[in-house]
């Protein structure tokens, strides 16, 4: 399966610039947690991983994900199931300063 | 010779330079990465390797998360280590928060962190990848420590230090809020509380062996040990031996956040006074730098050259430094964005900077 996650300008430099990462996965049945797909990006991009996440893998309070149109906290958090062609999309939230 | 004054605020870093310390270039926010994530974060702790003059800037994004950054040309380019460089191991769930204090070993490369949540770090590669020191993490006493308003962390590491008599590189000051003193003689395998005589206006037990919440511990040039607390200043020559004595008569307040030893006199020690906790304004509303040459027997007012006009931004922890110089320079950063320094032995003020965001710490070394 594959899936592409989108990134924000501020993030981009955490993963060669690019605004887009397309991620090949392997998944038995099809799906994967939100979780996997993160894992997977972090080994390719530990910076990056930095930014989104503290290292107890917890996704950081003003980072939100959204799974196609459905910011993952509000499905099942990193448990959020991604299939074949899911977008996900990382968006800082509008707070903090 | 030329100084330079690093300047950590809640939105960035800064930098100023100066031949003569008096006429200031002021430059920033640094661009630490090439977007501007890293530019809006708070800086919370600088360190300038006395070995290698590497600045390391420990930095806290509220979207982002923490992280360590340094520069190898004082501060002309900066660098992030590609994986987190300071975590907590995969056994502790708990995550790293941000940096409150840089300190470095004798040994070349070496740098420790103290940082919260309430934990101490050791790099040996000059602070591009730290490992917990785990004795302190496991001591039985941590589950008295709790975070005080500005979180739970450990704000004060001196390596090498006791006790005013001799240096060792085994020996090791840590000061925590709260939490109070720890110290180890055995290059951190064992920690023991060393707050005796310190006392604790929020515990039920006046003077415990633990708990204190102490704001910052300076040492001056005879090895003295000074301690600016949540109510009360202190010194010793021996924490652990002799404890702690009381010199804040003749303070206005014994409140306050940041102490400053002179580098080379004895017995100097700056103050940076603070009304008390609920309200944290500087006394009577004025800006003001107290002084002792006595050890603390008594206390002056040095406020020569700082506003006589009311004023409302108070020092922080780290927020007060000296450059070590032959005839140190002595600098504070308010939270109200302003910056002075004093050259003359610390007797009279002249402002580095204003208006700049609330300031968090600084640095300064002679270059």
């Amino acid at each position: 399966m594959n899936v592409t996650v989108f990134l924000p300008q501020v993030l981009r430099p955490d993963c060669g610039g690019a605004a887009r990462v397309a991620i090949p996965l392997a998944a038995a049945d099809g799906r994967m947690p939100l979780r996997d797909v993160l894992d997977e990006l972090a080994l390719r991009h530990p910076r990056l991983d930095q930014r989104l996440r503290d290292e107890q893998g917890r996704l950081r309070r003003y980072v939100n994900v959204f799974v196609d149109d459905d910011e993952c906290r509000a499905v099942a958090g990193l448990d959020t199931p991604v299939a074949d062609g899911t977008e996900i999309r990382v968006l800082p939230s509008v707070a903090g300063g | 010779m030329a100084f330079l004054l690093v300047i950590g605020t809640r939105k960035g870093l800064f930098t100023a330079t100066s031949d003569d310390r008096r006429i200031w270039r002021l430059s920033g926010p640094h661009r630490l990465d090439s977007e501007d994530y890293a530019n809006m974060a708070g800086v919370y702790a600088i360190g300038v390797d006395p070995h290698t003059r590497r600045i390391l800037v420990g930095t806290e994004s509220s979207h982002f998360g923490p992280s360590v950054w340094f520069s190898d040309d004082l501060g002309g380019s900066w660098h992030e280590p590609q994986r987190a460089p300071i975590a907590f191991p995969d056994d502790i769930d708990d995550s790293f928060t941000r940096v409150w204090q840089f300190a470095f070993g004798d040994e070349p490369g070496t740098v420790y962190a103290g940082v919260e949540p309430t934990a101490l770090f050791r790099s040996t590669d000059g602070g591009e990848s730290f490992k917990l020191v785990r004795a302190l993490w496991d001591h039985p006493h941590r589950s008295d420590w709790f975070p005080g308003a500005g979180g739970a962390a450990i704000h004060t590491v001196l390596p090498g230090r006791v006790a005013a008599e001799g240096t060792d590189p085994r020996s090791m000051t840590v000061a925590m809020s709260t939490g109070g003193v720890y110290q180890t003689r055995d290059s951190g395998a064992t920690w023991a509380p060393a707050s005796t005589g310190i006392r604790a206006t929020f515990l039920p037990e006046e003077y415990p062996e633990h708990g204190q919440c102490v704001h910052k511990v300076a040492v001056a040039s005879d090895g003295v040990f000074y301690a600016q607390n949540h109510h009360g200043v202190y010194r010793s020559e021996d924490p652990a031996a002799s404890g702690w004595t009381s010199i804040a008569d003749g303070l206005p307040v014994d409140f306050g956040f940041a102490m400053v030893a002179h580098p080379h006199t004895p017995g100097t020690v700056l103050n940076f006074p603070v009304i008390s906790e609920a309200c944290h304004l500087p006394p009577d509303h004025r800006l003001q730098v107290q002084r002792t040459d006595d050890g603390g027997a008594t206390w002056r007012p040095v406020n020569k050259g700082l506003p006589q006009d009311p004023y409302y931004g108070i020092v922080l922890r780290d927020g007060a430094c000296t450059d070590g110089a032959d005839v140190p320079g002595f600098y504070f950063g308010t939270r109200t964005g302003d910056v002075y320094v004093a050259t003359d032995d610390g007797e009279e003020w002249t402002q580095v900077a204003a208006h700049l965001p609330d300031v968090l710490c600084v640095r300064a070394v002679e270059v």
